[in-house]
């Protein structure tokens, strides 16, 4: 069922759409279990990811966008279809997928900010020196240098963040994984996060897959995004999007953009909040 | 006729108001904003010194009655009584005392921690240890462990087995209890994370499990402290006597045959002492320094 009716040319981003792609999802059926029913949260899933893309999984609450997330991540095997990273399946949780999940309690509260960065490469076999050097600069990256050696508790939501996506990116995965990082923030915060990961991504180049439910997040976040309709989730379309400059997001291109999505999740027009969160 | 247009018109709106700034004093100008209390009300505020007055008051009222009612075999003087102590640890009866009494805590404690880690590990591994862990615990929890005292001489013999066997059940259930239920209260975003960190079984459960159920480990072991203290002075009353060595419990049984009161007080309070020792200081250091500096606890 899928249509292939290409979009105007947009320009492909970065490093962007070339040679093998870095995850491939066919065919992706994911199911979950409830204690009445076996729910079927995607149907038939199926994109590519290149690296260095910004991938953006979009749909509405219910579209089975985390379970995707999760699927990937390793935590859900598939029922139907697989999911290729570097071209051999996806079998359990690791390392080369680091996530970073919506809530603030992913840190570990009983270590510090950098003893947090550092736990998953110490424990992945990476020596001290370098973990720490590794840690300290990914720290210093978010913008977190003044808090080394403060324990989670006493950080604000917005500092559990980014603590947690330098503790990702300081592993170095082959993929980022990116769960509503940003959805429990207030709208002030979001918006700094957002403009600090897409400079996070100008330094580093590293490949993302974001799951929101925000259309303003996925056009600002993303390099291309895959909208997928309610319940069970299907791939709709697979976006490009030109990324958006702070005033450009006031601008007419990227109403027009939000507009369209909005068209195919909701069948109508979007109104934009100021706060860039559907 | 009066349409809705014109009753709408009326409602009175907010009152038009000019708006207005103020001049703020410069703060050196009030002199000091920060001024220390004075010393009695700073002293009044620390909890050790109002604890302090209370002993005091305690003692004072206790040697008050002692001297009133002049009868030193059913209440010494609190004088007497710290005198008797002072001389129990002179002469190393006390010490020696207390020595074999934490020495078989200190036994059946460890034996009870260990087979607590057992059965959370049968119980966070297997749905049947779950409920092996469950069905044993309702069973057991509920039974005070002295009660099994009777039955552990019958097993055991005259000995300190017999008691470190019921100082055993004493701890075991509680912190098995406790353990357990820590376990599985750890957010599925935390077992998440240690997990796409690639930990797998033993370094899991050791390096993301139990850290992150420590609050409720160490709550677990406070319980089972206080459980197996109890329970180990009460065995040795009635029986704590092994080859002419006996504990604590045995020192305020003995001195309770000789008739010597103040003897007998001064025991309880080396029971009371190392029980605030314990609870005070050594699980309190713990707290300060885990899961309070984690803010995984307040207070």
């Amino acid at each position: 069922m899928q249509q292939a009716r290409e979009l105007p040319d947009m320009p492909a981003p970065g490093a962007g759409a070339s040679g093998a792609p870095l995850l491939r999802a066919g065919g992706v059926t994911v199911q979950y279990k409830t204690p009445d029913h076996l729910v079927t949260a995607t149907y038939r899933v199926s994109f590519d990811i290149y690296p260095a893309e910004r991938f953006v999984i979009l749909g509405p609450s219910g579209c089975g966008k985390s379970t995707l997330l999760k699927a990937i991540a390793g935590f859900i095997k598939p029922v139907e279809g697989e999911i290729l990273l570097k071209g051999s399946p996806v079998s359990g949780p690791g390392p080369d997928r680091m996530m970073v999940f919506q809530e603030f309690d992913q840190l570990l509260p009983w270590k510090t900010v950098i003893q947090n960065v550092m736990f998953p490469m110490r424990e992945n076999g990476i020596a001290h020196a370098e973990a720490r050097a590794r840690a300290r600069d990914a720290v210093e990256r978010v913008g977190l240098a003044g808090f080394v050696d403060v324990y989670p508790h006493m950080l604000s939501g917005g500092m559990k963040q980014r603590c947690a996506i330098a503790r990702a990116m300081a592993m170095k995965p082959d993929v980022l994984l990116m769960d509503e990082p940003y959805g429990s923030l207030d709208a002030l915060t979001r918006r700094n996060m957002q403009d600090e990961l897409l400079q996070l991504w100008e330094d580093t180049r590293f490949t993302l897959v974001f799951v929101t439910h925000s259309i303003e997040e996925a056009v600002i976040v993303g390099s291309r995004i895959a909208v997928l309709s309610p319940h069970p989730g299907q791939v709709r379309a697979e976006l490009n999007s030109p990324g958006f400059a702070h005033d450009a997001r006031t601008g007419l291109a990227f109403q027009n953009l939000v507009n369209h999505i909005s068209g195919m999740l909701f069948g109508g027009n979007h109104k934009i909040d100021g706060d860039a969160h559907g | 006729m009066v349409t809705p247009m014109v009753e709408t018109a009326i409602k009175p709106g907010p009152l038009a108001r000019p708006e207005r700034e103020y001049d703020v004093v410069v703060p050196e100008a009030l002199g000091d904003v920060e001024q220390a209390l004075p010393l009695t009300e700073r002293l009044w505020n620390s909890t050790a010194i109002r604890r302090l007055i209370i002993l005091i008051l305690l003692a004072a009222l206790w040697e008050a009655y002692a001297r009133w009612s002049n009868n030193p075999l059913l209440f010494p003087t609190f004088t007497d009584t710290v005198e008797a102590w002072w001389h129990g640890i002179i002469s190393g009866v006390i010490p020696q005392r207390l020595a074999v009494t934490l020495r078989m805590l200190a036994a059946g404690y460890g034996i009870g921690l260990a087979l607590a880690g057992v059965f959370v590990t049968l119980a966070v591994s297997t749905r049947l240890g779950t409920d092996l862990l469950s069905t044993l615990t309702a069973m057991f929890n509920p039974l005070p462990a002295i009660a099994l005292l009777p039955l552990a001489l019958l097993w055991l013999g005259l000995g300190p087995p017999a008691i470190i066997f019921v100082i055993v059940n004493s701890v075991l259930w509680a912190v098995a209890l406790n353990t357990h239920a820590g376990c599985l209260a750890v957010s599925t975003t935390l077992r998440m994370a240690g997990q796409t960190f690639g930990l797998k079984g033993f370094r899991y459960v050791v390096k993301i499990l139990m850290p992150a159920a420590f609050p409720a480990i160490l709550s677990g072991l406070k319980i089972g402290w206080a459980f197996a203290w109890r329970t180990l002075i009460a065995a040795e009353l009635v029986f704590g006597v092994s080859s002419g060595s006996g504990g604590l419990g045995w020192y305020i049984f003995e001195n309770r045959n000789l008739l010597d009161t103040a003897n007998v007080f001064a025991g309880l309070l080396t029971v009371m002492a190392v029980g605030l020792f314990v609870e005070g200081i050594i699980f309190r250091t713990i707290e300060a320094r885990t899961v309070r500096r984690w803010g995984m606890q307040q207070g």
